[in-house]
């Protein structure tokens, strides 16, 4: 009860100081048109809405949570008011589950708007609603888990914003969102199923054409795998690093 | 003996080859305000972190109410409130959120925390600064505010980095007198200080601590007693004493256990190594139609005991801490 109580106000707080933010509302609106456009440039036509769907689904989310959250818990961790979680009877990994709910929350809502843009305004067909939703949840948390991994390493709130980018502007070019896998280079191929990215993005993919690269079983197992791994490794290094 | 409330037995912090604390061991009783005194780069604050769970142990035990949370300090923290040696309070909230954020990180029901906020900033006497945001308060507000964050929800035992980090006189008074009332409330108190005199003022026991070693540990009186190597009193006279060494001789011939002589025409220095009945000293003087009009005893303070068992001087002490 006690533990749920300052979850609960934890996720609150974070909602209000930084997620509901009239700035970040309007990153979570604006982005994705500018996703859309930049497809639309890219393809000099009126794009194929279903071809670019997943991509700005993706781009929306992995840019929405990635830097928010490494930014606002190396913030906090600078101004040293996350001393006083790590002071709290409260266990690591209930803290933790915490800070990165809101960030989930917030990419999922990132997600929204291109969603509702691409199904109402351009009639794009989903195939699987519910793979739909769960690609959009995975992804959001996978985005989210990257960006709790990078706020470990990052010391500076610079530092933060400069490892997020680090991470995602490969991972858009290796991920199989606008150049498929298999056209990739031999070599780079492995690297693109390393990132988890890569499956979160295959489960959208399928939900929308059912045209994917991988069978979607792997690819929930993968990324559900993937979301584990980052979660206990990176709390595995921030009892390790933040409590000395 | 009272009930120990902490216990720390050979406490060691190591970061890498540094060795921060080294083997240190002490008890804090129930309802004391303990201090641990000491320059810069003595090993309180990572004391304080290592007991409250902020720093990991390199070696030793550390002891709540007798029960080993070495391993558990998550136990311990339901118990302890601490106070940073820097305000660690978020800059976008008001007060009053700030410490509802803080009791809701304790369980406290939505009424319970709210009703405790608005106690506290009653009592820190913060009401009219409730609603602004934490980056707006002055120095001494933060202050405030970060101890009163650290009470929410009625610790048995506060932890005090720094009571008054850089802080004006009158805030640090009133600052001292709220740990004062705060532990006449049995509430224990722990805090680290570079301040002898505050110190002095407020613990009942003190440790001095240099270079990672705790030198002496022990309750102010004591402490201070020990450091002196004689006693004296001066005694006041209402006249002054024109033939002074004669004067003293003769009170030398009359008291031989005592070595008495003159501070200035009007003051009689009494010393001996024991302690000193001055009753026959002044009876022998008024026979003699002397108006006394003050006899003291010369107390040592609290800063003669450190200088003496750290060998640290003290100004060079002020002076480093004005620097950073
Ligand atoms: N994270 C760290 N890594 C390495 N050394 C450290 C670390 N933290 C503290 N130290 C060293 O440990 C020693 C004790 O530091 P500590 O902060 O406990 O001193 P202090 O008594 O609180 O001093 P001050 O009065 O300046 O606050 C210092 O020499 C300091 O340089
Ligand atoms: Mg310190």
């Amino acid at each position: 009860m006690k533990q749920s109580i300052a979850f609960w106000n934890i996720l609150l707080k974070d909602m209000k100081n930084y997620y509901l933010k009239p700035p970040n509302i309007s990153w979570g609106i604006v982005f994705p048109f500018a996703w859309m456009l930049m497809m639309f440039i890219r393809t000099r036509t009126v794009f194929n809405i279903e071809e670019v769907f997943s991509g700005i689904v993706a781009m929306s989310i992995l840019f929405g949570t990635t830097s928010m959250l490494s930014v606002t818990i190396t913030f906090e961790r600078k101004s040293r008011s996350f001393e006083r979680l790590l002071l709290a009877p409260i266990r690591m990994e209930l803290l933790i589950t915490a800070k990165i709910t809101g960030a989930i929350l917030f990419g999922i809502f990132n997600s929204i708007i291109p969603v509702l843009f691409s199904v109402l305004y351009f009639k794009a067909a989903v195939a699987d609603w519910t793979m739909l939703v769960t690609g959009i949840i995975l992804l959001s948390i996978i985005s989210t888990l990257l960006g709790l991994f990078i706020s470990v390493s990052a010391k500076e709130v610079f530092e933060a914003q400069t490892y997020s980018n680090f991470f995602r502007f490969p991972m858009i070019f290796l991920c199989g969102l606008f150049i498929p896998i298999s056209a990739l280079p031999v070599l780079i191929q492995p690297l693109s199923y390393l990132l988890p990215v890569t499956y979160g993005v295959d489960i959208l993919k399928y939900s929308i054409t059912g045209d994917n690269a991988l069978s979607i079983v792997l690819d929930l197992a993968f990324v559900i795998t993937f979301c584990f791994v980052l979660f206990y490794s990176s709390l595995f290094f921030i009892k390790k690093k933040w409590i000395i | 003996m009272k009930e120990k409330i902490i216990e720390a037995r050979n406490l060691t912090k190591k970061y890498d080859d540094f060795t921060a604390v080294n083997d240190i061991s002490f008890q804090v009783e129930k309802g004391e305000i303990f201090g641990l005194l000491g320059p810069n780069g003595a090993g309180k604050t990572t004391t304080i972190n290592m007991l409250t769970g902020m720093a990991k142990i390199s070696a030793g035990k550390i002891y709540y109410d007798g029960i080993d949370l070495t391993k558990n300090m998550k136990k311990a923290q339901e118990i302890i409130g601490v106070v940073a040696d820097e305000s660690n309070l978020y800059d976008e909230m008001s007060g009053y959120d700030n410490l509802c954020f803080c009791g809701s990180l304790y369980g406290l029901s939505k009424t319970e925390r709210e009703n405790k906020a608005k106690d506290l900033l009653n009592i820190f006497r913060l009401n009219e600064a409730g609603n602004a945001k934490f980056k707006a308060y002055s120095k001494g507000m933060k202050r405030k505010l970060t101890i009163a964050a650290a009470l929410i929800h009625n610790p048995q035992i506060l932890f005090l980095d720094e009571p008054t980090p850089g802080i004006d006189v009158a805030s640090a008074r009133q600052i001292r007198d709220l740990i004062k009332t705060l532990n006449e409330k049995n509430t224990t108190v722990f805090l680290t200080t570079h301040y002898i005199e505050e110190a002095e003022r407020l613990c009942d026991r003190v440790a001095f601590l240099n270079k990672g070693k705790i030198i002496m540990i022990d309750t102010v009186n004591n402490l201070i007693n020990a450091a002196k190597d004689e006693n004296l009193i001066e005694v006041v006279l209402k006249e002054k004493i024109s033939e002074k060494v004669q004067f003293a001789l003769k009170l030398n011939e009359e008291f031989p256990y005592v070595n008495c002589s003159f501070k200035n025409d009007d003051t009689l220095n009494i010393i001996s190594s024991k302690q000193i009945d001055i009753s026959p000293i002044v009876n022998h003087l008024s026979s003699q139609n002397k108006f006394i009009i003050e006899a003291r005893l010369h107390r040592p303070s609290l800063e003669d005991a450190f200088v003496k068992w750290t060998g640290i001087e003290i100004d060079l002490m002020k002076k480093e801490k004005e620097k950073k």
